[in-house]
């Protein structure tokens, strides 16, 4: 199988790095070589954010660049329109609809862009909008936005979906696990995101 | 069955299968992990040291007492531990000593780009480079081989990619090991002149042999595609160029970095077309290509600057570009900030205020240069602000003296502010060096420090006192306060910029981010008493924003600190 890449995107402190591990390890389980980017230090204080998952037969490089994401899974609408030249032509782009305002828009010399999800549709390409906040409050906490995304993502792969709950119970503290499992099957539910 | 590992993982895991004893580091991205994942293996002796010349002497000493040892660092750690290296090289080894070396091409969390090969052959120690997570770990283990067998310390050198990208590594076993007896050996460890010169020879006939074996070494690799095209590269670029090219070009991937091999280099480059050399940052391989006769393509088409990737690789040999779409609309940028709450904000808001100059230095706090706060004039290498200041006011003749400060953090100050403390009390500049004593190690990902009395496995450890310090060294003016309360803040500064002595000033409040830190509910706006004066907006917090016209906080970032609160003047911020 020719190597696939998904690319994801978001403000440090969303809990990027923890989505990517589990799907990591899904892929993993799936019998694929996988390799995740990360990027820590300096960028993760508040700033955009992006890490790399690469899988298929034998992976060779780490990271994704312009054109070659299968799938962009953005944490922020504004992220969305910042990566999107990652995506590969025909690729997908999954997107929360969460606003976080960066420091040029807070402090007013620059304007927040307006209708970013219609834009991007409005290209053709293939986008899920959704608010995962408002699943991830429900499920029980804000931090568990990165959990609900990937249960969105999870319908995408012909995977059992026991494999994803096994990789969320190896990623996720114990403390926070049930949680995270509601965030999961809500996010899991939400219809729009078919393949 | 094989588990998702970061590269630094896996060079953990490498040291504990390994059999290491004593692992000795100073955190810096991208290197970090290495020593927090080897401190999870009660076998081995872990700890951060105060810098990385101490880490790396107690490395040396711990492989004189016969246990094999590692130390870590990133790129600019090793012009730190630079000394100890040179001289390690003479005196060889006991138990393999192992230095592991982070670069960060790219620059996502460093000061410069500079490449670590270099002081491998400088100090003429063999250097080894992985290109994945299993190769980090194998390539440890060997490395520990190598510096047994050829009595040196080795480098092992990753770079960003290789260090902080997760690939499958298969866990084996640890070895046992037995340290032996140590024995008093003064030619081989005393480096005198009369002992060190036979040494010197030594290293030069250490560095032949190794260049022998760099012949044959199973980690200098040919794999055969193509011969129309020949690439000769190591580490990440490996995998770029891999990815770019697959089966279209023949690879001779090189795994022992210095020396170089000079016939196996020749051979494959006589059986390609077309030879390139693709190494990220300085051209090390392509120099030592050209100095064994050959005239590969390098730098001519391969920058030195920054990371490369399959994209670079394809257009520049290939010719080719991916297709994209861009949004098209102007994108704001989101450069990273302060956090919510971060007690740095306090102090750089009265810096600013009162418009002094900024001696500044590395650590969360290089983000108080940053709109809206601006309040840093420099930032060179950790220590730098306490030590420049000085020379800044013995170059203004007393000019800014009351008109400039030092800002250095709690890690940074213990890892080399001291010593420029020392030479403002002793040669008498009036300088005034503040210590932003969050209590931890932030920029890095919260590591413990010799100041805030934890130990790398977080358990109670002896803590400095930075006040002691500073009288110890003689600073008789030493101040603390806390930067949450501006007013105090302003105040105690403007009292040492006045005094006619050189001072101290500690700003103490833990870091906002510590698990141990309670925090306040989040603050209200009562839009009543908001006049949209935009007071507020001054301190550059992420949590305060004015997009509906009145002051707003974001409760899910919202830590409470009160500080928005201080700068209004209408009381419209009150405690949630
Ligand atoms: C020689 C060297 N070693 C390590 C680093 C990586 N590094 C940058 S800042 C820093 C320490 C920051 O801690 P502190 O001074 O306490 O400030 P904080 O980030 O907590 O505000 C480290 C380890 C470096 N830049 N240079």
């Amino acid at each position: 199988m020719q190597t696939k890449s998904i690319m994801i995107a978001g403000v440090g402190g969303q809990g990027t790095l923890l989505a990517c591990r589990i799907i990591g390890t899904v892929l993993l389980e799936e019998g694929y070589d996988v390799k995740v980017s990360e990027v820590h230090g300096m960028s993760q204080r508040g700033g955009s954010v992006v890490t790399y998952i690469r899988y298929g037969d034998k992976v060779a490089s780490p990271v994704i660049e312009k054109g070659q994401a299968d799938m962009i899974i953005s944490f922020e609408e504004l992220e969305a329109a910042r990566w999107l030249p990652y995506l590969k032509k025909g690729g997908k782009l999954i997107t929360n609809t969460q606003q976080i305002e960066p420091m040029p828009v807070i402090t007013g010399n620059a304007g927040y862009p307006k209708n970013i999800v219609e834009n991007i549709r409005a290209k053709g390409i293939d986008i899920t909008a959704l608010d995962a906040l408002s699943l991830a409050l429900e499920a029980g906490t804000a931090k568990a936005v990165n959990v609900v995304l990937i249960g969105v993502v999870s319908k995408l792969f012909d995977f059992d979906v026991n494999i994803w709950e096994k990789a969320l119970e190896a990623c996720v503290p114990p403390k926070v696990l049930e949680v995270n499992k509601k965030a999961f099957e809500l996010g899991r539910a939400v219809p729009a995101a078919t393949r | 069955m094989a588990k998702l590992m970061l590269g630094n993982q896996a060079v953990a895991r490498g040291l504990f299968e390994a059999g290491v004893d004593v692992v000795s580091s100073y955190p810096g991205t991208p290197s970090t992990e290495i020593t927090e994942f080897a401190a999870k293996y009660d076998e081995m002796h872990s700890e951060w040291a105060p810098n990385e010349k101490v880490a790396c002497e107690t490395a040396i000493g711990a492989s004189i007492g016969g246990a094999r040892a590692f130390c870590g660092m990133k790129h600019v750690g090793l012009n730190v531990a630079a000394d100890p290296l040179f001289t390690a090289s003479y005196t060889g080894v006991n138990g393999g000593l192992v230095i592991g070396v982070a670069d960060d091409p790219g620059m996502h969390s460093s000061q410069n780009e500079q490449d670590s090969r270099h002081y491998a052959i400088a100090a003429k120690v063999p250097l080894v480079e992985p290109a994945d997570s299993g190769e980090c770990k194998d390539y440890t283990k060997m490395a520990y081989e190598l510096s047994e067998k050829f009595d040196t310390p080795v480098i092992l050198r990753l770079s960003t990619r290789v260090a902080h990208s997760q690939s499958a590594v298969a866990e084996e076993e640890r070895i046992s090991r037995d340290i032996g007896a140590y024995v008093k050996n003064a030619p081989k460890y005393v480096m005198m002149p009369a002992y060190a010169k036979p040494k010197h020879v030594f290293v030069e006939e250490r560095t032949a042999k190794l260049k022998e074996y760099a012949e044959v070494c199973p980690f200098n690799r040919i794999e055969w595609g193509s011969r129309d095209i020949g690439i000769i590269t190591s580490g990440v670029a490996y995998q770029y160029a891999r990815e770019a090219l697959g089966d279209g070009a023949s690879y001779l991937k090189l795994g022992l970095i210095n020396p170089l091999p000079e016939k196996l280099i020749k051979d494959f480059a006589a059986q390609v077309k077309k030879l390139y050399v693709i190494e990220e940052l300085d051209d090390v391989i392509e120099t030592h290509c050209r100095k064994i006769g050959l005239s590969p393509v390098g730098k001519e088409l391969f920058t030195f600057i920054g990371e490369y990737s399959q994209s670079l690789i394809k257009e520049k040999l290939l010719g080719e570009r991916d297709e994209f779409e861009e949004y098209g609309e102007n994108v704001p940028v989101r450069p990273p900030v302060m956090c919510a709450g971060c007690p740095h904000r306090g102090l750089f808001y009265i810096l600013k205020k009162l418009g002094v100059m900024v001696s500044g230095d590395i650590g969360c706090y290089t983000l108080g240069a940053a709109a809206p706060l601006s309040a840093m004039d420099t930032t060179v290498c950790m220590g730098a602000s306490v030590s420049g200041l000085h020379g800044f006011n013995l170059a203004r003749r007393g000019e800014y003296e009351g008109k400039a400060v030092a800002v250095i953090g709690d890690s940074t100050f213990i890892h080399s502010g001291i010593t420029g403390l020392i030479n403002i009390a002793y040669n008498a500049t009036n300088s005034t060096v503040i210590v932003l004593d969050n209590s931890i190690t932030g920029m890095t990902g919260h590591q413990n420090n010799p100041a805030n009395g934890f130990n790398i496995k977080g358990d109670p450890a002896s803590a400095v006192s930075i006040e002691a310090v500073a009288r110890a060294v003689g600073i008789d003016r030493v101040t603390v306060v806390d930067p949450n309360d501006l007013k105090e803040t302003e105040r105690v500064i403007k009292e040492e910029l006045a005094a006619a002595a050189p001072s101290l000033i500690i700003t103490r409040r833990p870091c906002a981010l510590l698990k141990s830190v309670k925090h306040k509910s989040p603050v209200k706006v009562d839009p009543d008493k908001c006049r949209s004066c935009k007071a507020c907006m001054k301190i550059g917090c992420p949590a305060v924003s004015m997009s509906t016209g009145k002051a707003k906080i974001d409760p899910t970032l919202c830590v409470g600190c009160g500080l928005c609160g201080q700068m209004c003047k209408f009381d419209a911020i009150s405690e949630g």
